[in-house]
């Protein structure tokens, strides 16, 4: 086949009619990269909310948009899980046991504590009920979330998909960084209305984007020939500009106003204006000392004279245009990036060559080590037979 | 517990009738994969899947016909049943793999899972199905049906230790005979899968028979995919804490 040899070409091998040695993942689109991506948003969000949380202090007023987006992203992620299985109507056998052998079974779990964290967080937060019982659910949420955002990495690297088991370094950090620029998204969106998101939305935006950058970058480096499923999919080519030109505006979106500008406190990404009433809902509730009022009117307050370099730019609604759009790119990027691993795994696992190619070379370096170690010995290196967990799952009592 | 029971398919008396893809599919009520004419050779079913249980390979290889009766390979570290995350796949006492359809949620996380590309989620069914080594067979004292059925004991039933002595007689008896390819696939318990219960001795490169030269299980790898992900989550976390700094008192 005139395809696998342009992607291998030292390789010199047979295969059954150039027939897939294993079955590509059956996962479909748009489930399982949409979950992927929600449940990546939904565990930055939770993350960002607890966060948020501790800066607030006690007593501080709740964040929110961070505690809403976490649920519901949560919520729509678990129902395109659902969705996503043969049988939907047993979803919950996914906590019929606790497997670590399993990271779906693992991730069943974090999602269910997830979703239940965030869903008591947001609902708190909407009617104003139990809020010390919905803070306790957003701290918690803090350590559910990065887990949520990044177990999906190990999930899919725990396969024989050739282009996924490989890349088990760099995955996680692609998800995180990705999840992060999603998460600022939201922030960037929601500080229209709400100010004090703008800021860390526009921050966790940026530095998100550079994260998920950096971890595509270095993983199709160190791939080699396996990094080929990556770069020829256009998704995968479309969420990495994508992500890479948002990430470059939420940036840009948060710089000070020109040399004409008046202050140029604040430097960076950073809006000039921001003093110590800024517009961050804990500070500014402890600033002002007043409740939950005075820190909101604070809030707005600062906002209208800092945010957006309002006071001071030649044109306002340029730098808000800028983050929505920088917000449009890096939802975009980074759903396209989870379409993107899906297919590039599919692809990998439908060419014998990904799979027979790499096993000959690690084959042959084996046989290789040992005829130098231990000639005639006939001895495997060590590591070799390393046993895994899992068989302790008998079925004696169903483990009910 | 019983002995561990195993099959061993000696290929090179593999004559291509397809008597255990038959047997197979009577004896386990399996629906048909299709009618297919794939026109490549006489096989007709293509690969191991949901509804082919037994898969017979053929190969034209210039001077002479290779013919291979596939199975799930039933491997000591398997990787579809480390990721099952209902616990529907399990470890019978007979240290073979079975998938309990009753418990199976069609998550479709070990199709994907598994080096040889065996296990795979019956369309409109919704559930995962393989080989279960005649798992009620087994329980009434008989052989698998496709060991049953085959008529030059090709596909060989027995304990497994049992299995790979007469194995190893067999390739040395090949090898006596000036047919040096023989050789023997997924026999050690030293590779990447810990052995496999259903072994092989081939006539050709695995490759060719659509196997995996080194199959592994990636379970093997998991702690350290967890630790990269503990990574990438702190580094979310230092993230998240430096986006929202800066902004106190």
């Amino acid at each position: 086949m005139a395809r696998e040899r342009a992607m291998v070409p030292k390789a010199e091998f047979g295969s059954y009619y150039g027939q897939p040695i294993i079955k590509a993942p059956i996962w479909h689109e748009p489930h399982m990269p949409l979950y992927l991506y929600l449940g990546g948003l939904s565990g930055a969000c939770g993350l960002a909310a607890a966060v948020e949380e501790l800066r607030a202090g006690p007593g501080g007023p709740p964040a929110t948009v961070a505690r809403l987006a976490a649920a519901a992203a949560a919520a729509a992620g678990a129902g395109f899980l659902v969705a996503e299985l043969g049988r939907p109507e047993r979803f919950l056998n996914m906590l019929r046991v606790f497997k670590p052998t399993s990271p779906m079974s693992v991730g069943s779990w974090v999602l269910a504590a997830h979703g239940g964290a965030t869903a008591l967080a947001a609902g708190s937060a909407v009617t104003g009920l139990l809020p010390a019982a919905g803070r306790l659910a957003a701290l918690a949420s803090g350590l559910t979330g990065p887990v949520m955002s990044t177990y999906t990495a190990v999930l899919v690297a725990d396969t024989a998909v050739p282009a996924w088991h490989e890349a088990r370094r760099e995955l996680p950090f692609l998800f995180a960084g990705s999840a992060l620029a999603g998460a600022g998204a939201v922030g960037i969106v929601s500080g229209l209305a709400r100010p004090e998101t703008a800021v860390p939305g526009r921050r966790m935006a940026a530095l998100g984007a550079a994260v998920e950058t950096v971890a595509s970058t270095v993983m199709e480096r160190r791939l080699g020939t396996l990094a080929d499923p990556y770069r020829q999919d256009g998704m995968m080519r479309a969420g990495r500009l994508l992500t890479a030109a948002g990430g470059v505006l939420a940036a840009l979106a948060g710089l000070p106003a020109g040399p004409r500008g008046g202050s140029r406190r604040g430097q960076g990404i950073v809006p000039a204006g921001r003093g110590p009433a800024g517009g961050w809902p804990g500070s500014a509730g402890r600033a002002s000392a007043g409740g939950p009022v005075r820190a909101a009117r604070a809030a707005v307050a600062a906002a209208r004279s800092g945010y957006a370099g309002a006071r001071t730019a030649s044109r306002p609604g340029l730098r808000e245009l800028a983050g929505v759009a920088a917000a449009a790119a890096l939802t975009a990027g980074a759903v396209c990036t989870r379409f993107g691993v899906l297919r590039a795994g599919r692809a990998s696992a439908a060419d014998p060559a990904y799979i027979v190619g790499p096993q000959r070379e690690r084959l042959a370096a084996r046989r290789a080590a040992e005829a130098a170690r231990t000639p005639g010995d006939g001895g495997r290196t060590a590591g070799d037979g390393g046993r895994t967990a899992g068989d302790g799952d008998r079925p004696a009592g169903g483990s009910g | 517990m019983s002995e561990r029971m195993g099959f061993f398919t000696d290929t090179s008396v593999c004559i291509g009738c397809k008597a255990c893809e038959v047997a197979c599919k009577e004896w386990n009520d399996v629906p048909d994969d299709g009618f297919v004419f794939r026109a490549t050779s006489y096989d007709n079913t293509g690969a191991l899947g949901a509804s082919t249980w037994r898969h017979v390979a053929f190969i034209e290889n210039g001077d002479g016909w290779l013919m291979s009766s596939d199975v799930c390979k039933h491997c000591t570290d398997a990787a579809c049943l480390d990721v099952c995350p209902t616990g529907a796949l399990f470890r019978t006492e007979f240290d073979t793999v079975v998938v309990q359809s009753d418990v199976c949620n069609g998550c479709g996380y070990c199709v994907p899972a598994c080096p040889y590309g065996v296990i795979d989620r019956r369309e409109g069914d919704g559930r995962a199905w393989k080989c279960t080594m005649c798992y009620d067979r087994l329980r009434g004292g008989l052989e698998p049906a496709c060991a049953k059925a085959c008529p030059t004991d090709s596909i060989q039933f027995g304990p497994l230790d049992e299995l790979r002595e007469r194995a190893a007689a067999r390739v040395a008896g090949l090898h006596a005979a000036g047919r040096t390819e023989a050789r023997l696939y997924g026999e050690d318990p030293a590779d990447g899968v810990g052995g496999d219960g259903a072994f092989f001795l081939l006539m050709a490169e695995p490759e060719t028979y659509g196997l995996p030269p080194d199959p592994v299980v990636t379970t093997r790898d998991l702690p350290a995919m967890w630790r990269w992900a503990a990574a990438a989550a702190l580094s979310m976390v230092g993230v998240t804490v430096l986006a929202t700094a800066g902004r106190r008192r």
